[in-house]
């Protein structure tokens, strides 16, 4: 094959024939053919590249990447002179196009290694050739025809992959277990039930680039020998079901899903099922229960789903982002893959940073990175600069860790160890005006309403350390309470049935025990020291710096502010509902947040 | 709304038993195939009323009492028409700390609805969700399926009641 160093697309859809790209096509030939370029340069004719009405003619130029638009006949010689003679892009024909911000992921950000998130924002998640255009079901083709099920595994466990939905079970293992029953048919399921609030990762990997998880998907079925598998995805996330569809339709055509895949003899297949709103879904045998089409209730383990999963046949379940990862170690190899991360935990792990951080969004970093990394590196600081409180790991099930565990590798144990945990991957950052005992609440608020109601230690458990919550947040809280508090989480840890009510008193529990100072102002002093908690603030407007403007009385909801124009206005405490919508609107910050006394 | 137009808006008509057969025979032999039917049903016809949770407990042959079960389950589905227009109030947790707590409550002073409820023009439900996945665009409302964020307390009202009268 010819080598050219730079290649050429020029777009010839209807449109820019129309405006001359024939023409534009026959000049640059000609002038590259003049300059002696011709075996260097290679002209290719292609489909649109952008919109033909704003841009055509126009050509791309690889591998720089460069879109010059509205070219004439009479631009081809100094284009080619400057461009592929000088080696110089020419500003003045290239495309000006409006910059699209991708406000959840972006460039990548410093000290983040995007493996699972490489394609995303990169290629047409409907269209599977751009994926094979970026190794796209290499990986695939190696598995089925280079080696045995037994190294696919003997590989991933080399590469020290563990499973990314939050527990981290090391996924060889798991697949190992699976394929050692001896019951058939076997399943593989996809976890894509991403409920965690603040979470979303797995949608930007699923509707960005699905054929990643695909992938990994009929690999894992190769290694366990599994003949279907259902992506189980929630219902709040329409257009990854929607991509996931295109993706498997187009994977089916090209073979690579269904009967004899790369003619192996292998064939799999595989199924998008939808949930329908419920959070305890991602528990996996709730999941496999849903997928049955039956209501999603946990039951006890063992018997494993590894043992009897979907329809009592042996299945495996793993989560989005370990299937996605899983073609990368058998493309570059587990050695690559291992030499990220820490002893225990290798690679990367995608998180979604959320709350008081200037960049929030998606990130993917190596493991044992820091949280201070995290927060001031990757996040960029607490915004407005402020200072930073806490940050939870792990969604409503972990834990809130504070500025001391800022140092902290990101890391399964370690985690673990400072009473949180890796979870799915959401972050939540909070800064100094965030109230820990109403995060508490709000965690247990969450899980309460969410909790399936099959076992009593988590229904009624998780109702009565709300109310508890509810109370101490609005001022009735009495000291006997912290200590029923610490008695009720100790129980529903201990003997809930599943992974929701083992850890739904993990918020409450870190909360109590790194703010503890915070739930004692609120019962003893009946005073929110964040200045969140509705009923034990007031909102005061100061004289001073009140311009009268009228803007808080407009848009008070309960018509609480009253005061002429230009005249400061006052807060009817009694009419007040602490809504904060006044502070919201007020462009002079005279509206002042007050607690106690 | 009367007693009898609400009965109305829900009767299993015979256009929407139709559609019901449609989505039943394009589903009936998959494995576990009654989730699949009640979301298809919930997506096309908006809602799973009682008289049609017997219907097709009857066409997939389960027990009613099992498709009841999944029904009341599942936070998706409705058993009662919604409004023209659903707006859903992200209540994940950049949202909560972002302010949809003020805009709910100004939702419900300009509707006089509650949370979980259609208008009484019929025109708009309001309904409280998780996480939409969308927190760094907090506050965040979806309208329709559409996702709003950024959501100014200032600019809320009027859509608001452009919903209420389009």
């Amino acid at each position: 094959m010819a080598f050219y160093r730079s290649h050429v697309l020029v777009s010839v859809d209807p449109e820019c024939l129309k405006r001359g790209a024939h023409e534009v096509l026959d000049a640059l030939n000609d002038e590259l053919l003049a300059q002696g370029l011709l075996d260097e340069v290679q002209v290719l004719e292609t489909s649109r590249i952008g919109d033909p009405h704003r841009f055509g003619p126009d050509l791309l130029v690889y591998p720089e990447n460069v879109h010059y638009a509205n070219l004439d006949v009479d631009d081809i010689p100094y284009l080619v002179e400057e461009h592929f003679l000088k080696g110089r892009t020419v500003e003045k024909f290239r495309a000006q196009e409006k910059a699209i911000s991708d406000e959840e992921l972006g460039a990548p950000k410093p000290k983040e290694v995007r493996i699972v998130l490489r394609n995303c924002g990169k290629i047409d998640p409907h269209n599977i050739e751009d994926y094979i255009a970026e190794d796209g079901y290499s990986a695939l083709a190696r598995a089925l025809t280079e080696l045995s099920p037994e190294q696919v595994i003997d590989e991933v466990a080399k590469s020290g992959l563990r499973g990314r939905g939050g527990a981290g079970f090391p996924a060889a293992r798991k697949w190992q277990l699976c394929r050692q029953v001896a019951d058939n048919p076997k399943y593989l399921t996809c976890n894509a039930d991403e409920g965690d609030p603040g979470a979303f990762m797995n949608r930007r990997v699923l509707e960005s680039d699905p054929h990643s998880v695909l992938e990994g998907m009929v690999i894992a079925a190769y290694a366990i020998g599994a003949s279907m598998g259902y992506v189980y995805c929630r219902a709040e996330y329409p257009i990854a079901v929607q991509n996931l569809n295109i993706a498997i339709a187009q994977a089916r055509e090209f073979g690579f899903l269904g009967q004899n895949i790369f003619g192996t003899g292998f064939s799999f297949d595989l199924e998008v099922r939808m949930g329908a709103g419920a959070f305890v879904c991602g528990e996996e045998t709730a999941l496999i229960a849903s997928i049955e089409g039956k209501r999603g209730e946990p039951r006890p383990r063992p018997p494993f789903p590894a043992q009897k999963g979907v329809w009592g046949k042996p299945t495996n379940n793993n989560n989005v982002e370990t299937y996605a990862v899983v073609p990368q170690i058998l493309l570059h190899g587990a050695e690559w893959y291992a030499s990220m991360g820490t002893e225990k935990s290798k690679g990367t792990k995608t998180f979604a940073v959320a709350g008081d951080v200037v960049n929030t969004g998606l990130i993917e970093v190596p493991f044992g990175i820091t949280l201070r990394e995290v927060v001031y590196d990757v996040g960029g600081g607490i915004k407005d600069g402020k200072g930073f409180k806490a940050i939870q790991t792990g969604g409503p099930m972990g834990g809130g860790l504070t500025a001391e565990h800022l140092d902290l590798p990101l890391d399964y144990e370690a985690l673990t160890a400072a009473g949180s945990m890796m979870g799915s991957g959401g972050l939540i950052v909070m800064d100094e005006e965030t109230c820990m005992v109403d995060m508490a609440r709000f965690f247990m608020e969450f899980t309460q309403e969410e909790s399936c109601g099959k076992c009593t230690p988590c229904r009624v458990g998780t109702r009565r350390l709300l109310e508890l919550l509810e109370k101490i947040c609005d001022g009735q809280g009495v000291p006997q309470d912290l200590n029923t508090l610490d008695d009720l989480c100790h129980e529903i840890t201990q003997n809930s049935l599943c992974g929701l009510g083992q850890g739904a008193p993990n918020p409450v529990i870190s909360m109590m025990k790194h703010f503890r100072a915070e739930f004692e102002a609120h019962i003893y002093e009946k005073r929110c020291p964040a200045k969140v908690c509705r009923a034990l603030i007031h909102y005061r407007i100061e004289e001073q710096t009140c311009t009268g403007c009228t803007v808080c009385a407009r848009n008070c909801p309960v018509e609480a502010i009253s005061g002429a124009r230009r005249q400061a206005h006052v807060i009817d405490l009694e009419k007040c509902i602490r809504c904060g919508i006044c502070a919201q609107v007020c462009n002079f910050n005279a509206v002042a947040v007050e607690s106690g006394k | 709304m009367t007693e009898s137009t609400l009965i109305d808006r829900k009767a299993l008509t015979a256009e929407r038993q139709a559609q019901i057969d449609e989505i039943i025979a394009a589903n009936r032999l998959r494995p576990g195939a009654l989730m699949v039917v009640l979301n298809e049903t919930q997506n096309r016809l908006g809602f799973v009323s009682e008289e049609m949770q017997t219907y097709i407990a009857s066409q997939l042959r389960v027990a009613v009492s099992a498709v009841h079960g999944v029904v009341t389950f599942y936070s998706f589905f409705t058993t009662e028409p919604r409004g023209k227009h659903t707006v859903k109030f992200c209540m994940g947790t950049a949202c909560y700390v972002g302010g949809v707590p003020q805009l709910i409550e100004k939702a419900r002073q300009l509707t006089g609805t509650e949370m979980g409820q259609t208008t009484p023009n019929g025109m708009l439900t309001l309904e409280i969700c998780r996480c939409v996945g969308a927190c760094s665009q907090a506050p965040v409302v979806t309208v329709d399926d559409e996702v709003v964020g950024r959501i100014k307390p200032t600019k809320f009202p009027q859509m608001i009641k452009k919903l209420l009268e389009e």
